[in-house]
């Protein structure tokens, strides 16, 4: 398949994805729409044509990996794993739910596919550092993929695991930052602005830094992550510009953290998704 | 286990930090899979031995504890056996959150050596000086806690760090401390060792504490009362048939820690007691008191951790047995 046509096919992906994502969260309710939507394109590219993944089994030794430090996230990724075949996407709706596999945080000790643990912002940078550097010291190629949050950019680890990493060159090491403008508690400009910006926080830091006009677009992404591979001696921070609860119709127009929408608008929302969908797959495979 | 008891009340020419990274030099030799990783803090350890012979996995995460414990798990998870050295200040309080998430509730094996526990910390003064930093660690579940007192059983207990699971926590005295053991010994994880037996009250001490408890014993017996002296090196998982054996055999009980009284080896010896063999338990230790500066001897005297202070305490648990006329 060439690339235009694995595009088509990621763009896919990426409405299944949002589709399963309102389904996990619909299952319990309630949840951390708005951050996880805004990953959907993001999760296509990698799990969809980049990472090195053997779903069958989940802790192969030459894997790459995923930390998802927005641990809140979580649904997209159970979404995303789910329909790569992890588990029957069908288990994920069980979500919050007592003695479930799919927590609202992501755990490594109980979902398949889930390589650390995370919902302590900030912890998943760290540990993505270390993973990198341990399968370097171990002779691995591995790459890993770590994802933080503009909001989760506040934290003061976030910086500890940034020159870390670039003072070990851990080229194997991207970050993608999930720059979608929006905190609990308001947009990021008010709650905790960035200065200069994320990007240029990470590129004083010592990184490879780029910029994603458009992260909910999956070739703009698959492109940064293609050149993040051929950067050899520091890692790289791709900064993605996405917009929060993108295709959620309750929580895009809003950009809520966490949403409890009413059952209506649940129905409302899968609807569209599903519709949206459906226009997506006839747009690229010209149905 | 097999030990030989010294306790010749004389410092020991090597410190407890040679004693780790002596059990270190094995561990990696051994071991490909083991690291460590230091704050900023390797001259304090003489670690750079660990990375003159092993660079690969020796790696220094300058001054950044939250992110170095977080790195020592994401090793950890690729397979690998993490050990992060800060003081114990650092070490607890200023990553606890990394360690309790990243390492503990994820099961990782990484092992936390917090040097200078206590009044140790001497001339670093307050702000180094951890009265809680065990007490941290010990309300993880399933975490290790150990204060080693001397060259031969940090050495020993390192090694057996290796073999654990999960988080651990070390309190390291760095500098030159009195043996008690001598170079033959070896311990168990969460298995007291029992010095010396007696008839009407039991010690039970760790790390800098041993030495006073020792010195204490010698001067009950002085006076015709025959102590039990109890080495409770590891705090978590207690040895609580011990502290159960201790209390039926000797009807009270006296704790000796380097640590806040409250929240570290004497509580945890009185969670058992209060549980299932209720006799009268008194604790030397810290109370409710912050850290401050000077020379290691003041600080002992200032904070009430001597023999004398141990031979008090005895008297007073013995005073408190029932119907005791003593």
């Amino acid at each position: 398949m060439d690339k235009s046509e694995r595009m088509k096919e990621l763009r896919i992906l990426a409405e299944q994805i949002r589709v399963e994502t309102l389904k996990v969260i619909h299952s319990r309710g309630f949840g951390h729409v708005g951050g996880s939507m805004s990953l959907a394109d993001a999760m296509a590219v990698l799990y969809g044509e980049v990472m090195r993944i053997d779903p069958a089994n989940p802790r192969w030794e030459d894997r790459d990996w995923f930390v998802l430090s927005k641990g809140h996230g979580g649904p997209v990724m159970y979404a995303t794993l789910g329909l790569k075949g992890y588990y029957p996407i069908e288990e994920a709706y069980t979500l919050n739910q007592p003695h479930t596999r799919f927590p609202s945080h992501t755990d490594r000790r109980m979902t398949p596919g889930v390589d650390l643990t995370t919902g302590s912002l900030g912890q998943g940078m760290s540990e993505a550092a270390g993973a990198a550097l341990g399968n370097k010291v171990q002779g691995r190629d591995s790459h890993v993929f770590v994802v933080i949050g503009d909001g989760e950019a506040d934290e003061g680890q976030v910086w500890e695991a940034a020159q870390f990493a670039a003072h070990y060159g851990l080229d194997h090491l991207i970050c993608l930052v999930d720059d979608n403008k929006r905190q609990l508690d308001g947009t990021c400009e008010e709650v905790m602005s960035h200065a200069k910006g994320i990007g240029a926080k990470f590129d004083a830091f010592g990184w490879n830094v780029m910029d994603v006009a458009d992260g909910n677009e999956v070739e703009q992404i698959y492109d940064a992550v293609m050149e993040a591979y051929t950067v050899k001696g520091k890692p790289t921070c791709i900064v993605l510009h996405t917009c929060k609860g993108k295709g959620a119709t309750f929580a895009e127009p809003t950009g809520a953290h966490s949403s409890q929408p009413t059952e209506a608008e649940w129905t409302e929302a899968i609807a569209a998704a599903e519709a949206r969908l459906e226009a997506v797959t006839a747009r690229e495979r010209g149905i | 286990m097999a030990y030989t008891l010294l306790a010749t009340h004389k410092t020991d020419a090597r410190g407890n930090r040679d004693g780790y990274i002596a059990a270190m030099m094995g561990l990696m030799e051994a071991h490909k899979n083991i690291v460590h990783i230091d704050c900023d803090l390797m001259g304090c350890i003489n670690a750079g031995k660990l990375l003159k012979a092993f660079p690969e996995r020796t790696f220094n995460a300058g001054i950044a504890e939250q992110n170095a414990v977080g790195v020592a798990a994401g090793m950890a998870a690729t397979g690998m056996i993490a050990f992060v050295h800060s003081f114990g200040c650092f070490a607890s309080r200023r990553c606890f959150d990394q360690a309790f998430l990243s390492a503990g509730y994820s099961k990782l094996p990484v092992h936390i050596i917090g040097s200078d526990p206590g009044v140790t910390a001497a001339f670093n003064g307050a702000t180094h000086m951890p009265f809680e930093d065990a007490a941290l660690y010990m309300t993880a579940p399933d975490a290790v806690v150990i204060d080693s007192c001397d060259y031969v059983q940090t050495k020993s207990l390192t090694e057996k760090l290796a073999d654990v699971q999960g988080l651990s926590y070390m309190r390291l005295i760095r500098k030159e401390f009195q043996t008690i053991y001598g170079d033959d010994s070896e311990f168990e994880i969460g298995k007291g060792v029992t010095l010396k037996t007696g008839n009407d009250v039991t010690i039970i001490a760790s790390g800098i504490m041993l030495d006073e408890a020792l010195k204490a014993e010698e001067q009950l017996d002085a006076e015709g009362i025959s102590a039990t002296v109890i080495d409770m090196h590891t705090w978590k998982p207690l040895d609580e048939e011990l502290v159960r054996k201790a209390a039926a055999e000797t009807g009270c009980i006296v704790t000796a820690e380097n640590h806040q009284a409250s929240c570290g080896l004497g509580s945890a010896v009185a969670n058992v007691l209060a549980k299932e063999c209720p006799v009268p338990l008194e604790r030397v230790g810290i109370q409710e008191r912050f850290g401050q500066v000077g020379p290691r001897e003041f600080l002992m005297e200032e904070y009430h951790l001597l023999a004398a202070d141990i031979v008090a305490a005895a008297k007073k648990a013995i005073a408190r047995k029932k119907g005791n006329n003593r």
